[in-house]
């Protein structure tokens, strides 16, 4: 009798990594041999660092609890950090783009703490109305400063971004924040989003826990930038508006807040759907917007809930269920 | 041997007009069981809410074992060696039991954020004897086989016991319970009552324990303070309280004016 079984951390992350190379490995076949044109590749690659924003727009929302209205600002930030970075330097591609991208994440992360930390010590509302007007202030701050290059914007990077590393860059931002919750230091995060005051009263230093998840997430929104900056090779400061940081929100909260799983389809799903509905392009908040309504209406906790998907779980369950009739026909 | 392990001096808090709490002291040796009484609103709830800095208290000084405790925050209070349980329910409601637990083992974690995200031997190590402390302390109070359930779903003499569980997972010195007996039926009231002695012997704790019906304290507690209108009115023995005529006044009073 077979008995596959996914108990062990061992198997399951052998299994994980295996399902991650076999998903990049087909797509990464069906770009190569045009199975996706190229118009498609881009739609896929643009799906991926919209996975990293709401997946790390999550952390902050969904996991922490908080409501911030300005993660496109995080995006910006690290998109000009690392544009500037690759543009001021002549050095190799594959030492250069790993590193702007990681400086990109780090400058958004320091203007995540100099943000969280006034106003995650006050309550909720005031969060939403500091990110949002956080995320004004930069985009006035880089539309009329000379070496981001005004309403011009910057380009001339040069094209580092790619299907392989827009998907391994993905594949991380869920490792880490997958992990961080399932660790001590995640626990406090989901303390903090439960109950600010039974959290600090079972120990926990709140202040520091809210800035770190504000960090954490930022950080992440600004390798998406980066990533974005060498992919589109133009930044125009406009790109990073409200808006944007409430399409990263309408993901999340369609996916489901505090659910990864959620963010990955979500972000996938409204990428893709205005493609398919090229003729409905100017109707795209319209669609948003409605389709915040109608998840409001019918599944308030959204697509999935707080679901945590496990591969290693749905399999043995798999399983399990495929035994059961064998047993039967053979009894 | 029996050496103090809070010093409370001279407590007070106003809200707005009303001043909820004045001139509070309160001296607590290792291992003591200290009763906290009063009639509805008489100020009990405010004196843990400023004892672990849930509000900052207007005047006055904590010390927890010679550590001076004012102005500290809340964490820090917890860390220094007081927890508390809260009159109405504050348990982390969507999380497992156990992660209610673990969630206090916090401070006694000591794995970084890098070495949980690769998943280092410290990692596992530290988690699985997490695990084990918890699964511990939840079947001290019966609650192992809920320990995978969602918090909410407890019945409520289990969440009771469940906050209980995760005060004494922060390993304190001293705990404050604010009436944990609150919305028990008889039985479990009992039960939990006659384990409080236990929970002191067994954790080695002193207990700061708010409980309104007066009748209940008087067998548990070894000295009872009483608080009306946010003053101590007294303070002694159970035979001395039961017998003081401003307490059967407050007492009185009140059944009166319901
Ligand atoms: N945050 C607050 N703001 C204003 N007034 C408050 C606050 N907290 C408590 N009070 C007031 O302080 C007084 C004491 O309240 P407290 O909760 O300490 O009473 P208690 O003795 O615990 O009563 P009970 O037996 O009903 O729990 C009450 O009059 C209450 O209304
Ligand atoms: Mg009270």
């Amino acid at each position: 009798m077979m008995n596959i079984r996914f108990k062990s951390t061992k198997s399951r992350y052998i299994l994980n990594a295996a399902a991650v190379l076999a998903l990049y490995g087909v797509l990464y076949a069906m770009i190569e041999n045009g199975i996706l044109n190229r118009y498609a590749a881009g739609l896929l690659m643009t799906a991926g660092y919209n996975i990293i924003l709401a997946v790390s727009l999550n952390l902050a929302a969904g996991f922490l609890g908080q409501l911030p209205l300005g993660h496109a600002g995080f995006m910006s930030v690290g998109a000009y950090a690392s544009a500037l970075f690759t543009l001021g330097l002549e050095m190799d591609g594959a030492v250069e783009f790993p590193l702007a991208l990681i400086i990109g994440g780090l400058v958004a992360a320091v203007f995540g703490v100099l943000i969280g930390l006034p106003a995650l010590r006050l309550s909720g509302d005031y969060l939403a109305i500091i990110t949002l007007g956080f995320g004004e202030i930069i985009r006035v701050v880089i539309l009329n400063l000379s070496f981001t290059g005004g309403a011009f914007g910057l380009q001339g990077m040069k094209r580092y971004s790619n299907f392989t590393n827009i998907f391994i860059f993905a594949v991380i931002t869920l490792f880490v924040i997958s992990t961080l919750i399932k660790s001590r230091h995640g626990r406090a995060i989901l303390a903090i989003r439960e109950d600010e005051i039974a959290a600090e009263a079972s120990g926990i230093p709140t202040t520091y826990y809210k800035t770190f998840a504000f960090a954490v997430s930022a950080f992440f929104a600004g390798v998406a930038g980066g990533l974005y900056a060498h992919h589109l090779c133009i930044l125009d400061p406009s790109t990073f508006g409200f808006m944007k940081s409430v399409e990263i929100l309408v993901m999340v909260v369609l996916g489901g807040m505090g659910s990864l799983i959620g963010s990955v389809v979500a972000a996938f799903g409204l990428t893709l759907l205005p493609e398919l509905l090229r003729e409905f392009a100017q109707y795209r908040i319209i669609v948003y917007s409605l389709l915040l309504v109608l998840v409001m209406i019918f599944k308030p906790s959204g697509l999935f809930g707080r679901y945590d998907f496990s591969l290693g779980k749905t399999v043995d369950d798999l399983f399990i269920k495929l035994r059961a009739p064998n047993k039967k026909g053979g009894a | 041997m029996r050496e103090p392990v809070l010093n409370v001096n001279n407590l007070g808090i106003r809200f707005g007009g009303l001043q909820a709490l004045d001139d509070f002291n309160i001296h607590v040796n290792n291992n003591e069981i200290v009763g906290l009484i009063g009639p509805n609103g008489a100020g009990k709830t405010t004196v843990f809410n400023l004892l672990t800095n849930v509000y900052a208290p207007s005047r006055g000084s904590i010390n927890i074992e010679g550590v001076n405790t004012m102005g500290s925050r809340t964490h820090g209070v917890t860390k220094a060696g007081m927890s508390r349980t809260f009159q109405n329910i504050r348990l982390f409601k969507n999380l497992s039991v156990i992660d209610n637990v673990k969630i206090a083992l916090h401070n006694g974690i000591r794995y970084s954020f890098l070495e949980s995200v690769f998943r280092l031997p410290s990692y596992w190590k530290q988690e699985k004897k997490a695990t084990e402390k918890a699964m511990e302390l939840l079947s001290r109070f019966d609650l192992d086989r809920h320990a995978d359930s969602i918090a909410s779903g407890l019945p409520y003499g289990a969440q009771r016991r469940l906050e209980i569980v995760r005060a004494l997972a922060t390993d304190p010195k001293i705990l404050l319970l604010d009436e944990p007996a609150a919305g028990m039926n008889p039985s479990e009231t009992a039960e939990l009552m006659a384990n409080i002695r236990k929970i002191r012997d067994d954790f080695h704790v002193a207990i700061i324990l708010i409980e309104h019906d007066m009748s209940l304290v008087m067998g548990i507690c070894e000295r009872i303070l009483v608080l009306n209108y946010g003053l101590i009115i007294a303070s002694g023995t159970p035979e001395q309280i039961k017998n003081d005529p401003a307490v059967i006044e407050a007492y009185l009073g009140q059944q009166r004016g319901e």
